[in-house]
């Protein structure tokens, strides 16, 4: 039984979920105590790099929900991380530095750029879909790049972070990690209800087959656009968080290596199942972390472990995705 | 204004024909064997690094450029032996991360050959200087030469596809898979040949613009993302597609970072003419994408229902 | 009363081939109206047009007085017309219930409720325990579709069909590939289910068409070339001779196996 179809497989649903519920509370309790592990190494850097982590676990997670619930494997996630991130950053040189207001932004803009970019990929399938997007993340990446006003290529840094209702709380690393984490776990919570609701499982069948969706009477394509703008804004809430917690914003957030490593988080962890975006977010980047002690040229360990799974893990990890994109001939 | 037009254009043209030397592969390894490959651009890259090493090493960008072309071909050959042939039969997402693999291996391994900081490649001494061109412009023949040599392979490849068996045999395969096979066709065979066939255009056109360009490990990456678009508006499997499309983009690009903060100053002031101009250029092959596909969802060449 | 289905004039060419070559029928409401024909005489070719998988060249689809030549497929689903079996609508990696309960929910409500569980809707899940029932799969409702036996998800196949509240069944060769003993069942069920439904049934099986059918049309080359009770049919030496002659040895061939 694939990981892809578990999601919707109510054998024993109330394990299932009882299961699903306890590794993701043992998870999110293991994240929450980090900073007692920094204190107590006297390290206070490890907060801070894990608030990192999970900023990317938000992105990871967004992606999950349209790569591993609809199969839209969208090669341009990243575009949506710059846009929270230039939406602080923006809005900061400005004097705006209220982080709702940041947060309404940068939301408002990735919903405008999915519906538009959206409508247009979601026309097409397969091949097609994974270059438009990324060709549209491109699009974006080079508009930030040639944005000389905003740091253009180079990036600028922040000030100061984003304040909350006036008060500047989040200058204190802890309290930022905390954010970051209730913040991930609301997401994900969200984006359980929302693969279990209605939505979800229009969502999950026209994954497995749109043209049966419409056979029953679904318009597919409306539902896949709603995904595709939910995941974008999730993934946008992330980019503010990063603003923050690196006190940078630059157009490397969306290069396509980000969005690929993206998808990589996802794959990792096992596609589908919401929980496996954020743990891949944890892995790829530790791992990450780790290879460049050994080395500058780290990309090339993670390039072959992508390599490796892909040939030798059990059917392939796209295995999962085999009823996805229909028989391959 | 009209001499920077012409020069333009013509610079236009030149990134067209790389374009669709890199995107003419590209397309038909799509149409044919339905492979996403991201790291077609590392061939077009290892091109560019190895004539920049052989004709260092030999003393003469020809003789350089007569080894680079059979290692690149070489090169292809051992990565599709090696790999590329165990990804056929999986799905897009398992290529598009396996490729993606090899993309950062590949270029990091550049990296570590040849360093980060770019390599320059001397214009070969019998194509150096310029010309003058209808008495108004002077362009660097060098240049001409590239856009000859891109056309002329142009015109070899059409003449390959559409007057030759095998190049019968690619049009049916780059509309109808199946068909090939019940030709009885060896597919094994053809799968590699397009393949070493798409790694030595790429190949070529990465050894050419070598001496134009600088050499660095982050070229071939921006001419994938230029060719995924020449695919997409052309229409997958469509060399005929590419190539227009190619040109299209290539002329577009130029053309919008030169002329787009000139046009926007008859509307806007002069320092936020040039600002605007500088952020939309980048975008404009982008958009010209996006109509194309609004319209025509399979591209301009590109079968209908494909995808 | 007027018809049900009304089609007026149908074209459909593929090149210089008529695949569909002026057809005009009316399906009556209540009635079940077979169309049979040999392999290639457009039948599947006519059935998509009906279920707007295919847009016709010409001519027109009247569904309940309505034109709906250019409605999609959705659209077609939404007014009450199912199509089964040629495009299966089972999902496989759903529950039997699940994808019943998703076809109750295609009509009822709206499907853009982003929160509260799809699982737990007393409403979508007792809507569709009332089809399965009728099927006979109540039982296997908690098993993943993937799972059933081949003549389990042809009724399951019924219970989505029925599910969407059609007004009109159009099934598309309900018994190609069934053996004996699943016909018989899939006949019994088609039994229970005739007189409650208009049914537009497209089948290639002589014997279900003779046993079931109200009426019966006879699709040749792309035309009709007959349409009568199934006793006029068989009486009809036309028929005989385009059409049941060549059948019978086709048919004598399937039946071996």
């Amino acid at each position: 039984m694939s990981a892809a179809s578990s999601a919707t497989e109510p054998t024993a649903p109330r394990v299932r979920l009882l299961s699903r519920t306890v590794a993701a509370s043992a998870i999110f309790v293991l994240m929450a105590l980090i900073p007692v592990v920094s204190h107590l190494s006297d390290d206070p850097f490890l907060t801070l790099a894990f608030t990192r982590i999970l900023v990317f676990a938000i992105a990871a997670l967004s992606l999950d929900l349209i790569l591993g619930f609809g199969a839209l494997v969208s090669f341009g996630h990243a575009a949506y991380v710059g846009f929270g991130a230039y939406a602080v950053g923006v809005l900061m040189r400005h004097g705006v530095t209220d982080i709702f207001v940041q947060l309404a932004c940068a939301i408002g803009l990735s919903a405008v750029f999915a519906a538009i970019t959206g409508a247009i990929a979601l026309r097409t399938r397969g091949v097609y879909f994974i270059m438009i997007t990324l060709a549209f993340g491109q699009m974006a990446y080079f508009f930030f790049t040639s944005l000389s006003a905003y740091g253009g290529d180079d990036g600028m840094s922040l000030q100061n972070r984003s304040t909350v209702l006036g008060s500047d709380v989040l200058e204190s690393n802890l309290v930022l990690f905390y954010v970051t984490l209730g913040t991930l776990v609301g997401l994900y919570l969200m984006a359980t209800a929302i693969v279990n609701s209605r939505f979800g499982r229009v969502l999950q069948g026209t994954r497995e087959d749109a043209l049966r969706m419409q056979a029953i009477g679904f318009r597919p394509f409306r539902y896949q656009l709603a995904a595709f703008m939910i995941a974008g804004c999730m993934a946008s809430v992330a980019g503010v968080l990063l603003a923050n917690q690196a006190e940078f914003v630059s157009p490397a957030y969306m290069s396509w290596h980000r969005s690929g490593e993206l998808i990589v988080m996802v794959i990792l962890g096992g596609v589908g199942t919401l929980l496996g975006g954020i743990v891949g977010a944890v892995v790829v980047l530790l791992l990450e972390e780790w290879l460049s002690i050994f080395t500058t040229h780290w990309r090339m360990g993670l390039g072959l472990l992508l390599i490796l799974v892909v040939l030798f893990s059990p059917k392939g990890i796209g295995g999962i995705f085999e009823r996805v994109f229909g028989p391959r001939k | 204004m009209t001499n920077l037009f012409l020069l333009q254009l013509l610079n236009g043209v030149q990134l067209g024909i790389l374009l669709f030397l890199v995107a003419a592969g590209l397309t038909l390894i799509f149409g044919i064997m339905d492979f996403i490959n991201i790291a077609h651009g590392v061939l077009y890259m290892v091109g560019a690094y190895l004539v920049a090493t052989f004709a260092a090493m030999t003393g003469t960008f020809w003789l350089g450029l007569l080894i680079a072309l059979p290692a690149v071909v070489a090169f292809g050959l051992f990565l599709e032996f090696f790999l590329f042939r165990r990804l056929y039969d999986r799905s897009h997402l398992d290529q598009v991360l396996a490729t993606f693999g090899l993309m950062l291996i590949l270029t990091e391994g550049v990296r570590m050959i040849w360093g980060s900081s770019p390599i320059f490649v001397p214009v070969p001494d019998a194509l150096s200087g310029s010309i003058r061109l209808l008495g108004i412009i002077n362009y660097p023949v060098y240049r001409i030469a590239i856009i000859a040599a891109g056309f002329a392979v142009a015109i070899g490849l059409y003449v390959l596809i559409s007057h030759t068996r095998a190049g019968m045999l690619l049009r049916a395969g780059a509309s109808n898979r199946p068909m090939v096979s019940a030709l009885g066709v060896n597919i094994t065979w053809l799968f590699a040949a397009v393949f070493a066939f798409g790694a030595m255009l790429a190949g070529f056109a990465g050894a050419m613009v070598a001496p134009v360009l600088s050499v660095d490990p982050g070229m071939g990456e921006s001419v994938l993302i230029l060719a995924f678009v020449v695919v997409v508006i052309g229409g997958i499997g469509s060399v005929k597609g590419a190539f227009v499309a190619a040109i299209v983009v290539g002329v577009v690009d130029t053309m919008g970072r030169t002329f787009g903060p000139i046009l926007l100053q008859m509307v806007l002031d002069p320092s936020a003419a040039s600002q605007t101009g500088r952020t939309l250029a980048p975008m404009l092959i982008y958009i010209l994408m996006a109509l194309v596909l609004a319209i025509r969802p399979s591209g301009l060449f590109g079968r209908r229902g494909a995808a | 009363m007027s018809a049900r289905l009304e089609i007026r004039d149908l074209q459909k060419r593929f090149g210089a081939l008529a695949v569909t070559d002026g057809i005009s029928l009316d399906i009556a409401p209540g009635e079940l109206h077979a169309v049979i024909g040999p392999n290639g005489a457009g039948k599947t070719t006519l059935v998509s047009q009906l279920s707007g998988q295919l847009r016709p060249d010409a001519g027109q689809v009247v569904y309940d007085g309505q034109d709906i030549t250019h409605l999609d497929m959705a659209g077609r689903v939404r007014r009450g017309m199912a199509r089964s079996f040629q495009i299966t609508t089972i999902l496989h990696g759903f529950t039997v219930l699940q994808n019943v309960a998703l076809a109750v929910q295609a009509r009822s409500g709206s499907s853009f409720r982003f929160f509260g569980r799809a699982d737990a809707e007393a409403g979508l899940n007792d809507a569709a325990m009332v089809f399965l029932r009728q099927v006979g799969l109540a039982d296997r409702a908690q098993d993943i579709a993937r799972n059933l036996s081949h003549g389990e998800h042809r009724q399951l196949e019924f219970a989505i069909a029925l599910a969407t509240a059609p007004r009109l069944l159009l099934l598309d060769e309900p018994f190609a590939g069934t053996g004996r003993e699943e016909a018989a069942q899939l006949l019994d069920l088609m039994q229970q289910i005739k007189g409650t439904q208009t049914i537009l049934l497209v089948e290639h099986d002589m014997n279900a068409v003779f046993a079931l059918a109200d009426r019966v049309s006879v699709l040749v080359y792309g035309q009709i070339i007959a349409t009568g009770t199934p006793d006029e049919i068989r009486a009809n030496a036309e028929v005989r001779g385009a059409y049941l002659g060549e059948e019978e040895t086709t048919a004598s061939g399937a039946a071996g196996c």
